[in-house]
């Protein structure tokens, strides 16, 4: 009991009111455990370019925008304690860059009315904004994701892959068991033969899954994979021999830290992209000049112009822009957890903004509606080349076929809807 | 001082075989109880319930659980994670099968699901012992958590594999869901709390408890004057994961609301709550309380310290959290190798003969 006398008296100094206006983002951060490779760059990314706002403009409308990092671990209880200890302190909008975590906080953060935008993760379904009136999944989810994949694969086999044989390697979780529906349909559509093989969490160990690939000798492979399951999986299918250019990572297994660990081998590993790699753009002087020449690096700054650190100024930008829309709408400088549901809500990405912010050509142009959370669902191909240790597109940025996947989509989350009793909105 | 024996007369033998025989020891626990039900409730918020409470309540059943099997009976198992997926599994299928069955009556029946589970997992314990145990156990996690995340019928055949608590309510008020009031969901987990405690108490001090302890400290003495290990080792084992059961219930129902088998009911939450009897006291009621207090509050309490309060990166705060866990952890296994309850044992010891120990 004593104990929690102390924690009280510290909760109490700990939120002692906010003095200021700010903005509030909080952020999911792992920088350990099995997951830090990947939650790093990510967490360093979205540190850096909202430092970059608050020196260059002084904020989003003169309001300061705060970076609220809290430590998961990528672990749920952890997660949890995360929502709750940040959700007093106003947040906007979370990310909580976690599939597993998402599906526990949709609930609640509907209760709670606060948004929660899951760029390219989390439940696809929730791109029904009909139904999930908070939960924001643009530009991409899984399903147009593995269909991207797949629309890759029939386009470098001239349009037909009947008969090959297409195997996925996913982690064992809600995250990497979300694309399997879909490949099982395309899998009918387009004759090919699929099977799923799965990784435990946290992946470390991958033998025996890369020997059952070694004697099924499929095709291709496809991976759903995250943290340190990443590098070890390219590792093994290096031991295996397997051929690289048929190796296909979603844009979460597509990462300097996944393929560094292989070396040469890693060459020619290819992964999903839902954004540019490379540092040739705009944002990358006005960094320099606001973030990296005044010392506010966040983190150790060894991550900067690494595919996931471009991911998370892509997020930054994605909120910074549904921000200012949000106050746009409402005439409100220092907007409200509602608010900001509202410039989610009417968000729209066009190719002008992007050049205005020094992303001119990084990702495809995209606009949310009320019904529509999902935005354009557009996935490019990247591949690694190991000598000159860059990612480098080697697609534009392909279509999906939703004309599968948006019946799909209705029909789960109509589920889902009648499931917990929710009224179709719009 | 304070805690004296002097002046108080037990004149019937049931109140000389009460669980606080010392007045002051027996007001301090009213009280404790009286601020838990009665203040508390009108207090917290949804960070207290959620962060601390919940957890804290929780774990505390499955510590409770864990310690009489191992901690009474002596026999070490390391499937608590996997019994506890047991009993979130079995509630969410009962939830979902019979919603019109209060959702507490799911929770104790998933604990008797994996009572059963329980006694299977126990069979190997009557051929053997000790690390051997230990590894038959560990087999039972690997294969639970397996079988949960393998065969669809489990989590109703959801795309995502994850199972997740419809919204229920009991007289009225909502227990699972996202609307659950921070209160009530505190309120359900306290008296599952205190009745597994006054159950295990009462238990581990009775007939049944006695063969356990005859059990744990010498098995072939304990079967010559008369107590049946098979009774004993199975009852053990079935009762002990009744509780870690409805730990695990209400950890899925009430706490998280959405599970995913492998990372959460993994190898390492029966590491997290062995430590938890370990630091706590093995063979201690009261020690599963505070190893279970130890091992959770201490992490968020190092965190709000170092993070909210000092204001330190969050990366440096969550190594450094392990550091010291760890360091706290040798370092009171090799001051009080019996645990945190021992150490209070040995307080209040010392406070009957302060001012003048001998």
């Amino acid at each position: 009991m004593f104990k929690n006398t102390i924690l009280a008296a510290l909760s109490s100094i700990m939120f002692a009111g906010p003095a200021l206006a700010e903005l509030v983002v909080p952020w999911f951060a792992y920088r350990t455990g099995a997951y830090a490779p990947s939650g790093i760059p990510l967490v360093d990314g979205i540190n850096d370019y909202f430092t970059m706002v608050n020196e260059r403009d002084g904020g989003i409308g003169g309001v300061p925008v705060r970076v609220l990092e809290c430590e998961t671990g990528y672990n749920t209880e952890k997660s949890v304690e995360c929502y709750e200890s940040t959700k007093a302190e106003g947040s906007l909008v979370y990310q909580p860059m976690s599939t597993g975590v998402t599906y526990q906080l949709i609930p609640k953060a509907t209760a709670d009315g606060i948004a929660l935008h899951t760029l390219g993760y989390g439940r696809t379904s929730a791109a029904n904004g009909r139904v999930f009136s908070n939960v924001f999944n643009y530009p991409a989810n899984y399903w147009t994701a593995a269909s991207v994949a797949v629309n890759h694969l029939l386009a470098e086999n001239g349009g037909s892959i009947s008969g090959k044989k297409v195997t996925l390697v996913y982690h064992n979780s809600a995250y990497g068991k979300e694309p399997i529906r879909v490949l099982e349909l395309l899998a009918d559509k387009h004759g090919f033969e699929f099977n799923a093989i799965p990784v435990d969490h946290p992946g470390q160990e991958q033998k025996s899954q890369w020997l059952q690939i070694r004697r099924d000798k499929p095709d291709y492979v496809l991976m759903w994979g995250w943290g340190v399951m990443n590098s070890v999986a390219i590792n093994e299918a290096a031991n295996i021999r397997f051929p690289m250019e048929n190796f296909i990572g979603v844009w979460w297994s597509g990462s300097e830290n996944d393929v560094l660990p292989a070396g040469m081998r890693a060459d020619g590993y290819k992964a999903l992209a839902l954004n540019a790699p490379g540092t040739d753009y705009g944002i990358y002087d006005e960094l320099k000049a606001n973030v990296w020449d005044k010392g506010l690096t966040a983190g150790a700054g060894d991550q900067i112009g690494s595919v996931l650190y471009n991911r998370a100024l892509y997020m930054g930008f994605l909120t910074h822009m549904a921000i200012k829309k949000a106050q746009e709408v409402t005439g409100v400088a220092d907007i409200s957890q509602a608010d900001m549901i509202k410039g989610m809500e009417a968000l729209e990405i066009t190719d002008a903004m992007m050049a205005e912010n020094g992303l001119a050509g990084f990702a495809p142009s995209f606009k949310v509606t009320c019904e529509d959370h999902g935005g354009s669902g557009l996935g490019a191909v990247q591949q690694w080349d190991a000598s000159a240790k860059t990612w480098n597109l080697i697609t534009d940025f392909i279509e999906p076929d939703m004309g599968m996947i948006a019946p799909l989509i209705k029909e789960d989350s109509e589920a889902f809807a009648k499931e917990n009793n929710i009224a179709m909105r719009c | 001082m304070l805690y004296r024996e002097a002046g108080d007369f037990s004149t019937t033998y049931r109140e000389d075989n009460q669980t606080f025989p010392i007045r002051f020891d027996r007001y301090r626990y009213y009280a404790v109880m009286l601020i838990a039900f009665l203040v508390i409730p009108f207090f917290v918020n949804d960070y207290w319930v959620n962060a601390i409470f919940l957890p804290f309540l929780i774990y505390s059943i499955a510590a409770l659980g864990l310690n009489i099997l191992t901690g009474y009976c002596g026999q070490v198992s390391l499937g608590t994670g996997g019994f506890m997926a047991v009993g979130a599994y079995a509630v969410y299928k009962l939830m979902t099968a019979f919603p019109d069955i209060s959702v507490l009556i799911h929770i104790v029946l998933a604990g008797g699901v994996t009572a059963l589970v329980g006694i299977l997992f126990g069979l190997p314990s009557l051929r053997i012992k000790g690390f051997y145990l230990a590894v038959a156990t560990l087999a039972a996690q690997f294969f639970l958590v397996w079988v949960f995340n393998r065969i669809p019928w489990f989590y109703n055949y959801s795309a995502s594999g994850q199972i997740n608590a419809p919204e229920r309510t009991f007289l009225g008020f909502t227990v699972t869901g996202a609307e659950t009031k921070a209160w009530v969901a505190y309120l359900v987990c306290l008296v599952f709390v205190t009745i597994s405690a006054i159950v295990a108490r009462n238990m581990t001090r009775g007939a049944l408890g006695r063969s356990w302890m005859a059990i744990r400290d010498m098995d072939i003495a304990a079967e010559i004057i008369g107590v049946n290990p098979l009774k004993a080792k199975l009852s053990a084992f079935a009762i002990s994961s009744f509780f870690v059961g409805i730990s695990g219930a209400l950890y899925f129902s009430v706490y998280l609301g959405a599970v995913e088998v492998g990372e959460v009911f993994g190898i390492n939450k029966s590491f997290l709550v062995l430590f938890m009897i370990i630091i706590g006291g093995l063979g201690s009621v009261f020690g599963s309380f505070i190893g279970a207090a130890f091992l959770v509050l201490l992490p968020v309490l190092l965190k709000n310290v170092l993070v909210g309060y000092f204001g330190w990166q969050t990366d440096v705060a969550a190594h450094l959290e392990f550091m010291i866990i760890g360091g706290l952890i040798v370092w009171f296994l090799i001051v009080e190798p019996h645990g945190l309850a021992q150490l209070w044992r040995l307080g209040k010891e010392k406070l009957r003969t302060w001012p003048f120990p001998y």
